[in-house]
C-alpha cells in the first residue's frame, strides 16, 4: 500500500504541522494534540471540545471554528485521544461558561474522556458531557459496546456550535446535542476495507464482487456481507435501514437533515450519484428533506463506501443548522 | 519480600516483551478491531520503561501507579485507561511500604483487576482481558510460573467466545474464532512477571 507520509509513527504530529501551516486563524498545538479556536474564550460562550482517534478527518479538527467546536483533540490513528488532551482542551477554551465534551459512543473515548472530565472538574471548570450513538446497524446494544456514533456526530457539533455561539448556557447547550443525537441514526456501507498507516495493509479482506453492509468508522467489517448491489439498491437497503429506526422520532412526518457521507475513497461523482438514489427512495416513502450535505465528512482513512444519516430536525435544529459556521471543513452564511 | 526493583524489572520486562509480540497483537486486533493493539501497547510500555529508568520511585506501589499514569497519558483507545488503571489500582492497594510480600501483591493485584471490571463493565466470558488477568491472579497463590500459564490458557479460551464488549463485541458471532488481543497482552504481562520472579530476566 503506498501512503503520502513520512512514517506511520509521525502521521498524526505530521497532519496536525500541516493544519497549522493551512489554518493560522486555528490555534494547533502540535505537542499536546490541541487544534482550538484562537477567539475560544472571547465573549464568554460556552466551550465545544470534541475529539476520537485520527483517521475520520475532517472530523474533528476540521471543524473547529466559528459556531462549531472550540477545540479538538486527535488521538493515535483509529484509537482515541489521551485525558490529558482534552483537559488541556478545556483549559483553553474555557470561558467560565463550562464545557461540553462531545464523545462518540466507543469504549476507549468513552473511558478517555470520563477521565478527563474527572480531572478538569478537579481544576475547577465545570464540564458535561453527552454521547453520540446514532448507528442503526448495531442492534444488539445488550450484548455490545453500545450503538456507534458516526455521521450525527457532524450535525450534534454543527447545531450545538451554533447554539453555544449564540451564548446559550451550559445545560441548553447539552440539551440541543442531545436531542439532535436522539433524532439522528445512521447506516453506513463498505466497498472496500481501508488501510491503517501502522498495519499497512487492509483491515479485513472484502472480495471481489462483495460488500459490507452496517459497517462503522475504524475499518472493522460490518453487519453483514453481501454480493455487491448497485447504488439504488443500496440506497433502499441504508435508508431503509433508518428510516425504520427513526419512526419513533416524532413527527413521524417530520422533515429530516439528511448526509450522505463518503468514507474517504469514494468519489464525489459517486456520492452524488448515490444521494439521487436516496432523495428518491425517500420521496417515495414521503419524508421531507429539510436540508442536505453531501461529502466526506466522517470518513475512514481510505475505506470505499458511504453512509447515510437522517436526522427528525424541530425548527430550532433547523435554525441553528442554518446559523453561520466558519471551520475549515465547514462554512456558510459569513 | 519484593523492592521497588523488583516492580521496576517486572515493567522494564513487560515493554521488552510488548515490543517483541508487537506484530501480532496488532495482527490479533485486525479482524476483530482495528489493527493497532500492539503498536499502542508498544507506545505505552516503552513510556513507561523510560519513565520508570529515569526516576526509580522507591516504593513498589509509587512504581506501579507511576506506570499506570504514564499509560493512560500515552496509550489511549480502551487499553490506556484499562491497564492504566490496572497499574495504578494495584499500586494504590500496595501503599508506600518499602517491600511487598507476595501475598501482599496477590491481593493488591486481585484489586487492580477488580477496577478494570469496574471500569470496562465487562464479566468473565465476555472476550475481554479479564479472561486472561481473573484465571492469572487466582493461580497466583500457586505460583508466578502458574498465574502466568492461567492467564496463557484464558487468552486460549477466549478464541471459542463471542465478545460482548469492546469493538469487537460489533461483530457478534463473527468474533468467534479469533483470540482475543487484550486477552493475549494480558497474559504477556503476566508472563513477563513470572520471568522477572524466576530470575530469568
Amino acid at each position: 500500500m503506498r501512503m503520502l507520509i513520512n512514517s506511520a509513527e509521525t502521521v498524526v504530529a505530521d497532519a496536525l504541522r500541516g493544519m497549522a501551516a493551512a489554518h493560522p486563524e486555528l490555534d494547533v498545538d502540535v505537542e499536546r494534540r490541541v487544534i482550538a479556536r484562537r477567539d475560544a474564550r472571547e465573549g464568554g460562550r460556552v466551550g465545544l471540545v470534541s475529539g476520537g482517534g485520527s483517521g475520520h478527518e475532517p472530523l474533528h479538527g476540521g471543524f473547529v471554528g466559528y459556531g462549531m467546536l472550540s477545540a479538538a483533540c486527535p488521538g493515535e490513528v483509529f484509537t482515541s485521544p489521551v485525558p490529558d488532551q482534552m483537559v488541556r482542551a478545556a483549559k483553553v477554551v474555557d470561558a467560565g461558561q463550562g464545557v461540553l465534551f462531545v464523545v462518540k459512543n466507543y469504549t476507549g473515548d468513552v473511558l478517555n474522556f470520563d477521565m478527563a472530565a474527572e480531572l478538569a472538574e478537579e481544576d475547577g471548570i465545570r464540564v458535561e458531557r453527552m454521547l453520540v450513538d446514532d448507528d442503526v446497524a448495531v442492534t444488539d446494544s445488550l450484548y455490545t459496546a453500545g450503538r456507534r456514533g458516526t455521521g450525527a456526530t457532524l450535525f450534534v457539533e454543527k447545531i450545538a456550535g451554533a447554539a453555544a455561539e449564540a451564548g446559550a448556557p451550559l445545560d441548553q447547550v447539552a440539551a440541543v446535542a442531545r436531542r439532535v443525537n436522539g433524532a439522528s441514526r445512521s447506516f453506513g456501507v463498505a466497498l472496500s476495507a481501508c488501510t491503517t498507516p501502522a498495519k499497512g495493509s487492509p483491515t479485513f479482506d472484502l472480495p471481489d464482487g462483495e460488500l459490507e453492509l452496517g459497517v462503522g468508522i475504524h475499518g472493522e467489517p460490518g453487519r453483514e456481507r453481501r454480493a455487491m448491489m448497485s447504488a439504488r439498491e443500496i440506497a433502499e437497503f441504508a435508508v431503509g435501514a433508518v428510516l425504520e429506526d427513526l419512526a419513533e422520532v416524532a413527527p413521524a412526518d417530520g422533515p429530516v437533515l439528511a448526509l450522505v457521507n463518503g468514507m474517504g475513497a469514494t468519489p464525489l461523482l459517486e456520492l452524488y450519484g448515490f444521494h439521487a438514489e436516496v432523495t428518491a427512495v425517500l420521496a417515495a416513502r414521503g419524508v421531507p428533506v429539510a436540508r442536505t450535505l453531501v461529502g466526506n465528512y466522517v470518513t475512514s482513512l481510505d475505506m470505499a463506501g458511504c453512509s447515510v444519516t437522517l436526522c427528525r430536525a424541530d425548527d430550532e435544529m433547523l435554525r441553528l443548522w442554518d446559523a453561520p459556521v466558519q471551520t475549515p471543513a465547514l462554512r456558510w452564511g459569513r | 519480600m519484593r523492592d521497588a526493583d523488583f516492580f521496576r524489572r517486572w515493567m522494564v520486562a513487560t515493554a521488552a516483551v510488548v515490543e517483541r509480540e508487537a506484530d501480532r497483537l496488532t495482527e490479533l486486533d485486525s479482524p476483530i478491531g482495528d489493527a493497532d493493539h500492539g503498536s499502542n501497547l508498544m507506545r505505552g510500555f516503552t513510556a513507561v520503561r523510560a519513565a520508570l529508568n529515569k526516576d526509580t520511585p522507591a516504593a513498589p506501589g509509587a512504581v506501579l501507579q507511576h506506570a499506570g499514569r504514564t499509560l493512560i497519558s500515552t496509550v489511549g483507545g480502551a487499553s490506556g485507561p484499562l491497564y492504566g488503571t490496572l497499574l495504578r489500582r494495584t499500586g494504590k492497594e500496595l501503599g508506600d511500604a518499602a517491600e511487598v510480600s507476595d501475598e501482599d501483591f496477590r491481593g493488591a493485584l486481585d484489586a487492580g483487576v477488580g477496577a478494570v471490571a469496574r471500569l470496562g463493565g465487562a464479566a468473565p466470558g465476555d472476550k475481554t482481558m479479564l479472561d486472561a488477568l481473573i484465571p492469572g491472579v487466582a493461580a497466583l497463590g500457586t505460583s508466578y510460573r502458574a498465574a502466568a500459564d492461567a492467564a496463557e490458557g484464558g487468552a486460549l479460551a477466549t478464541v471459542p467466545m463471542r465478545a460482548h464488549k469492546g469493538r469487537a463485541s460489533y461483530l457478534g458471532e463473527r468474533s468467534v474464532g479469533h483470540q482475543d488481543p487484550g486477552a493475549t497482552s494480558s497474559a504477556l504481562l503476566l508472563g513477563a512477571l513470572a520471568d522477572v520472579a524466576d530470575g530469568l530476566l
